[in-house]
């Protein structure tokens, strides 16, 4: 049950050391972390490398993930998917740009996005799930043994759909998902455990598809995000991308094949790799039949993507006027992300904020290595009630109204979880229907936003029109994703909600998805959701018989012999094999207690505000 | 809800802010989503719940004007939403008067230095409006919490100009 806060000294069990690890997963690379021995380190693979290429090559009856789907991005650029996070949650009309930037083939799949490749069509959330799986097998080869749970980074400025897109592929992964982390979170609690560093900070992440800023306040373990923005399409693929139009403006091809397209890329990226240290880079191209030599100067390269560098800046500065901040209040920026080791990114960034920005962990590993320290936490490794993170969503979410135009519900910058209700009345007589559509963004207008889903309230009461009060709850939880509820308010009719995610997979989709995947045969799948339940079984029986041990005096001896009676049948049937009996006993077991669950949350209310000494927080 | 209560401080407008905000803390501490990640779904729900209602009541209660709202809906007085017609005119004319300054903010010759006086002025007014609401809540009397109730109108209207000006100030540095 809730609140099963073991004071100092009194933990609940003795317990076991659990398995858990940190993801990041980038669009140009990923990487697996854990805490071992108290220190939280990056895992090394098979290839005796720690980053793994976020790369994923089809063939007719393989999937090749890494560093030997990237060798054969130049010769099967059309079936190894680079990038392809820029994908996630995205609709196919969204990626049009992307079209001829990348060397595959994107198609539209029911509205969203997918790739055509040797083996069918494959979408994000599968392509994604490849990777995932890799980095989890490296983690599992490494610390022997299954994973219990995994922190996932996500970009600040990912929105729900984005989102829901990862936890979906590590669903499909057949991973458990702890929490989906915000990068700049992420690194700040790497920077803030390792430094003690305090006072208000920024988080500066260009990645190779995302630019995320990020303002934090850090105090005595608690990271309170103040606020964030940014561009989940902006990184240094656009950096790669403007280097390619540069060289072909020199060699004159105007029209790339795929193939081609894949070596400009490849060219370009180890150019802009160069220009770290050097002031000019030979490259060499074929051109019809022959070779293309020339050189690209640091002063060049920098004209080229100085454009890019100053839309990160403008960022910084708005996001500074969401914190109600000025620069000289900022007293460290932290640099994340491997475009930042570009110079010209470091001395606009050194330049706006008047400091020299933090680069002492290296800016590809920080964010894993800030995931991993936090799933160390939540996996229960460490009782350690010091540390809060407290995040914020990174856009508004809100409703079309009449006219097209949004109503926002909850503001960017709020601090999640949260949650807000708004009413809405019936404007036909005898009306049982409703439809909302739900949208995330800052515009006015609903076309100039992301649209979320369309929900269509249904089983309203029959009244005249304006009788039926509708409640429609908004609740962002700490993964920073979006479920709705709804009410209608006299009769207390829950009115049913289906939800029509705009850009994302449906529920359906994704346990079709799940079946049909190769890592789980039918018989594997049943006894996942066996042992699910029995988990949860067990989660349920400890928490309740914990809560009994403190609190048994909140309940009537009547209470107390049913819930007694629930735990013990609960407890005979989690033995058997029974996954539907199970989940009664465990809904039965929950609908029993859900009171006692609510006195002991006010008691504890009381209890943490009173004969406590303020100085303690 | 009374959020007042819920951190356990009297129900007063002159609330001290250094102390709600470590009750804030103590309470996420125990409270937030990541204290029960190994709880089970129901508990994991009511975490999100509860540290949603602890978000909003300390949202609500650190802000003057949510405050004030609140100290009056507790009493029984609910500040509705649609536009109510004021009946003093020295603050509608001064009201048009700020919005003509600040509609011909990008023509004049130094815009930083017209946003400077019309932002001294609005803070000027914002505060005496505030120190006077202050006093109407701590009457406690029913004539006195509907003047409260005007003074929070008031109040809005000037925190809409700045939040205005704060746009205009925007475009004119990008």
């Amino acid at each position: 049950m809730l609140l099963q806060i073991a004071e100092p000294g009194q933990s609940a069990a003795p317990h076991q050391h659990k398995l858990a690890a940190g993801i990041d997963l980038g669009t140009t690379n990923s990487l697996v972390a854990t805490v071992r021995s108290g220190e939280a380190k990056t895992l090394i693979n098979s290839q005796g490398r720690d980053m793994l290429p976020s790369v994923v090559r089809y063939t007719a009856d393989s999937v090749v993930v890494g560093d030997a789907a990237m060798a054969s991005a130049v010769n099967d650029a059309e079936n190894t998917i680079v990038s392809v996070k820029r994908l996630m949650g995205k609709g196919y009309n969204e990626t049009l740009a992307l079209k001829d930037k990348v060397p595959y083939q994107l198609i539209d799949q029911q509205g969203l996005v997918a790739i055509n490749t040797v083996q069918g069509v494959k979408n994000p959330v599968e392509v994604s799930a490849e990777i995932l799986a890799t980095l989890a097998n490296t983690a599992s080869e490494t610390l022997g043994g299954e994973l219990n749970g995994v922190v996932i980074t996500v970009p600040a400025y990912f929105d729900d759909a984005q989102r829901q897109a990862t936890k979906d592929a590590a669903k499909l992964a057949g991973l458990n998902v702890m929490r989906l982390l915000n990068e700049p979170t992420a690194a700040a609690l790497a920077y803030g455990l390792d430094s003690g560093q305090e006072g208000v900070i920024a988080v500066y992440d260009l990645g190779g598809g995302t630019f995320d800023i990020s303002i934090l306040r850090l105090r005595r373990g608690v990271f309170e995000v103040l606020a964030t923005g940014g561009d989940s399409a902006l990184g240094g693929d656009d950096f790669d991308h403007a280097i390619v139009s540069y060289l072909q403006q020199h060699t004159g091809e105007a029209e790339l094949s795929h193939q081609a397209m894949r070596q400009y890329l490849t060219t370009a990226r180890s150019i802009k790799e160069q220009l770290t240290d050097s002031d000019t880079v030979n490259f060499s191209l074929p051109v019809a039949g022959s070779q293309f030599s020339g050189a690209l100067s640091k002063t060049e390269f920098e004209q080229l993507v100085a454009p890019l560098v100053k839309k990160t800046i403008r960022a910084c500065r708005q996001v500074l006027r969401d914190a109600g901040l000025t620069s000289d209040e900022i007293v460290k920026v932290v640099m994340v992300g491997g475009s930042t080791r570009v110079p010209l990114v470091r001395t606009e960034v050194a330049t706006f904020f008047a400091t020299e920005p933090l680069t002492s962990i290296d800016p590809d590993k920080v964010v894993a290595i800030g995931a991993a320290i936090q799933a160390n936490v939540l996996v229960g490794n460490k009782a350690d009630g010091d540390t809060l993170l407290l995040d914020v969503i990174p856009l508004s979410l809100g409703l079309e109204t009449m006219g097209g135009l949004t109503e926002k519900i909850i503001p960017r910058n709020t601090v999640i979880p949260v949650a807000r209700a708004q009413e809405f009345t019936t404007f036909k007589d005898g009306q049982t229907a409703m439809a909302l559509h739900v949208v995330q963004g800052e515009r006015e207008l609903v076309e100039d936003c992301r649209s979320l889903a369309r929900f269509e309230l249904r089983g309203i009461p029959p009244m005249p029109a304006g009788g039926a009060h509708i409640r429609v709850t908004f609740q962002v939880d700490a993964d920073g994703l979006l479920s709705v509820t709804a009410q209608e308010k006299s009769t207390g009719v829950q009115a049913n909600i289906q939800v029509k995610p705009s850009y994302g997979l449906s529920d359906d989709q994704v346990a079709t998805m799940l079946k049909g995947s190769m890592q789980y045969a039918r018989q594997d799948m049943q006894l996942r959701l066996l042992r699910e339940q029995q988990v949860e079984a067990e989660r349920v029986l400890e928490a309740v018989s914990q809560a009994l041990k403190t609190d048994a005096a909140l309940l009537s001896a009547q209470e107390l012999t049913t819930i007694k009676q629930a735990l013990t049948n609960l407890a005979e049937v989690k033995q058997g094999d029974d996954t539907a009996a199970i989940k009664a006993a465990i809904e039965h077991t929950n609908t029993l207690t859900d009171d006692f669950a609510a006195r002991r949350m006010d008691q504890s209310i009381r209890s943490a505000l009173t004969g406590h000494n303020v100085d303690e927080v | 809800m009374n959020y007042f209560q819920l951190f356990n401080l009297p129900a007063k407008f002159d609330l001290d802010l250094t102390e709600l905000g470590s009750r804030y803390l103590k309470l996420q501490k125990q409270f937030h989503p990541d204290q029960h990640s190994s709880g089970s779904e129901r508990d994991k729900l009511l975490a999100v719940q509860q540290t949603a209602n602890i978000n909003d009541a300390y949202h609500s209660l650190k802000q003057p004007l949510m405050r004030a709202e609140h100290l009056l809906a507790l009493r029984g007085l609910k500040i509705s939403h649609e536009q109510r017609s004021f009946t003093d005119p020295l603050f509608l004319m001064q009201q048009m008067e700020l919005r003509e300054q600040l509609a011909e903010i990008d023509q004049s010759a130094d815009p930083d230095a017209v946003i400077d006086t019309i932002e001294r002025q609005l803070q000027q007014q914002k505060k005496q409006l505030l120190q006077q609401l202050a006093t109407a809540l701590d009457s406690e009397t029913a004539e006195q919490d509907q003047q409260a109730a005007d003074l929070i109108r008031k109040l809005k209207f000037f925190f809409k100009l700045q939040q205005e000006l704060e746009l205009i100030e925007q475009q004119l540095q990008d």
